[in-house]
C-alpha cells in the first residue's frame, strides 16, 4: 500500500500547488533548507544519547538489571525470556529487533514468548530517541514531565500486550 | 530528567564494565556507536529535507490549513493551548496519520517540524510547552495501524499465521496512547496547581 501512497500524497500536494499558482520549487527547497537546520540540530542528540546505550549494552549492565527484575515482573506474567526486550525497548529499536530475532530463533515463531514480543515491539517506540529528535530539533531543553510520562505508557503498552497476548492462546 | 536518564545509563555502563571486567566490549562499543549515529543521522538526512520541503509546498497550497480545520473539532480538545484553526494542528493530524498507516519515513520529519511549530507557538522557549509534552506521548506511543517490520521477521522465521498480532498490537498501542494523554492531563494538572 505504501507504495501507492507515498507517491499519490507528494503528486497531490505538488498538484494542488501549481493550481494554486504556489512557486512549488521554491517552496520544496525553502522547506529542504529549514529541513537542513533541523539535520544539524540532531546530530548531537544522536551522538551522545547512541554512545550512552551503547556502554550500557556493551557492559552487559542492561542484561544484568533484566536478570535482577525478572523475579519481580513474573509476577505480572512476564516471562523471564522478554524481560530483557522490555527493558531495552525504550532506548533501543534496533537492539531488540535483533532479541525479537533471536528470540522467534529460540521459541519459534507461534510460541506464546515469540508472540508476545511481537506485540511488545509492535506497540511501542524507542521512547528516548523519539525524545531526543524531537525535542533535539526544536531546541528544547527543558523537557518538563515527557520522559516520565513516555516510560510510563511504555510500561502500560507492554501490560496491555500481555493481556492482548492471551487472546492468541 | 533527560541528563539524569543518560548519566545512569553511561555511569552504571562504566562501574559494572569495572567490576564484571567488560571495559574491553564497552571501548570497542562505545566508538563503534559514534560512527553508528552518524550512518544513523546521513540515512535520515535526505529524508528529512525531502519532507520538510513537501510540508512546505503543502502549507503554501493551502492543504494544512484545510487540514487543520478538519481536524479541530477533534484534536482541539487534546491541545486546548493552541489558537483554534491554527496550522499546526494540520501538522499534528499529518504526523499522526503518518504513523497509524506505517509511513515512519514521513513521520518523523513531520513530527519534527510540528515541534519547531510548536516552539514558535510558545515564544520561542527553550522549555517544553504543555502542547509539546502531549505531541511527544502521542508520538512515543507510536500508534501505529500494521508494524509491518515485526510481522517481516515473524514471515523470516516461518511464524503460520504472522498477520495475527495486528489486532493484539493495535489493543495495546491504543490502550498506551490513551494511559500517555491521562498522564499527561495528570501531570498538566498537577503543574498548573
Amino acid at each position: 500500500m505504501a507504495v501507492w501512497l507515498i507517491p499519490l500524497i507528494v503528486a497531490a500536494v505538488i498538484g494542488i500547488g501549481l493550481y494554486k499558482n504556489v512557486n512549488i520549487y521554491e517552496t520544496l527547497t525553502d522547506g529542504a533548507k529549514e529541513g537542513m537546520y533541523m539535520w544539524i540540530a540532531i546530530v548531537p542528540h544522536l551522538v551522545i544519547m547512541m554512545a550512552a546505550v551503547a556502554v550500557f549494552r556493551a557492559s552487559g549492565a542492561a542484561a544484568e538489571l533484566a536478570s535482577w527484575m525478572a523475579p519481580f515482573l513474573s509476577l505480572f506474567g512476564i516471562p523471564a525470556d522478554v524481560v530483557p526486550l522490555a527493558l531495552i525497548r525504550p532506548i533501543s529499536g534496533s537492539a531488540t529487533l535483533a532479541m525479537l530475532d533471536q528470540l522467534m530463533q529460540e521459541h519459534g515463531a507461534d510460541s506464546y514468548i515469540a508472540k508476545l514480543a511481537a506485540i511488545m515491539q509492535g506497540s511501542t517506540d524507542t521512547t528516548l530517541y523519539v525524545l531526543a529528535v524531537y525535542f533535539g530539533a526544536a531546541g528544547i531543553k527543558k523537557t518538563g514531565d515527557a520522559l516520565k510520562i513516555g516510560l510510563l505508557a511504555d510500561a502500560a503498552a507492554f501490560f496491555f500486550a500481555i493481556i492482548a497476548a492471551s487472546w492468541l492462546l | 530528567m533527560v541528563s539524569a536518564a543518560f548519566a545512569f545509563l553511561m555511569l552504571s555502563g562504566f562501574l559494572f564494565a569495572a567490576v564484571n571486567g567488560t571495559m574491553a566490549d564497552v571501548n570497542e562499543a562505545l566508538f563503534q556507536s559514534m560512527e553508528q549515529s552518524i550512518e544513523l543521522a546521513l540515512s535520515l538526512a535526505g529524508i528529512l529535507l525531502f519532507w520538510t520541503g513537501v510540508m512546505k509546498t503543502a502549507e503554501g497550497a493551502g492543504i494544512v490549513k484545510a487540514l487543520a480545520n478538519t481536524v479541530q473539532p477533534l484534536l482541539g480538545r487534546l491541545f486546548p493551548e493552541i489558537p483554534d484553526g491554527h496550522p499546526v494542528f494540520g501538522y499534528i493530524a499529518s504526523n499522526m496519520a503518518a504513523n497509524f498507516f506505517g509511513l515512519g519515513n514521513a513521520a518523523t520529519p513531520i513530527g519534527l517540524k510540528t515541534m519547531r511549530e510548536l516552539k514558535k507557538l510558545n515564544g520561542d522557549q527553550d522549555t517544553a510547552s504543555r502542547s509539546m509534552v502531549t505531541f511527544l506521548a502521542l508520538n512515543t506511543a507510536a500508534v501505529t495501524l500494521i508494524p509491518t517490520t515485526v510481522i517481516a521477521i515473524s514471515l523470516k522465521h516461518g511464524a503460520s499465521n504472522p498477520t495475527d498480532i495486528i489486532l493484539p498490537a493495535l489493543f495495546a498501542t491504543v490502550m498506551s496512547a490513551f494511559f500517555a494523554i491521562l498522564l499527561d492531563r495528570y501531570y498538566a494538572h498537577k503543574r498548573i496547581r
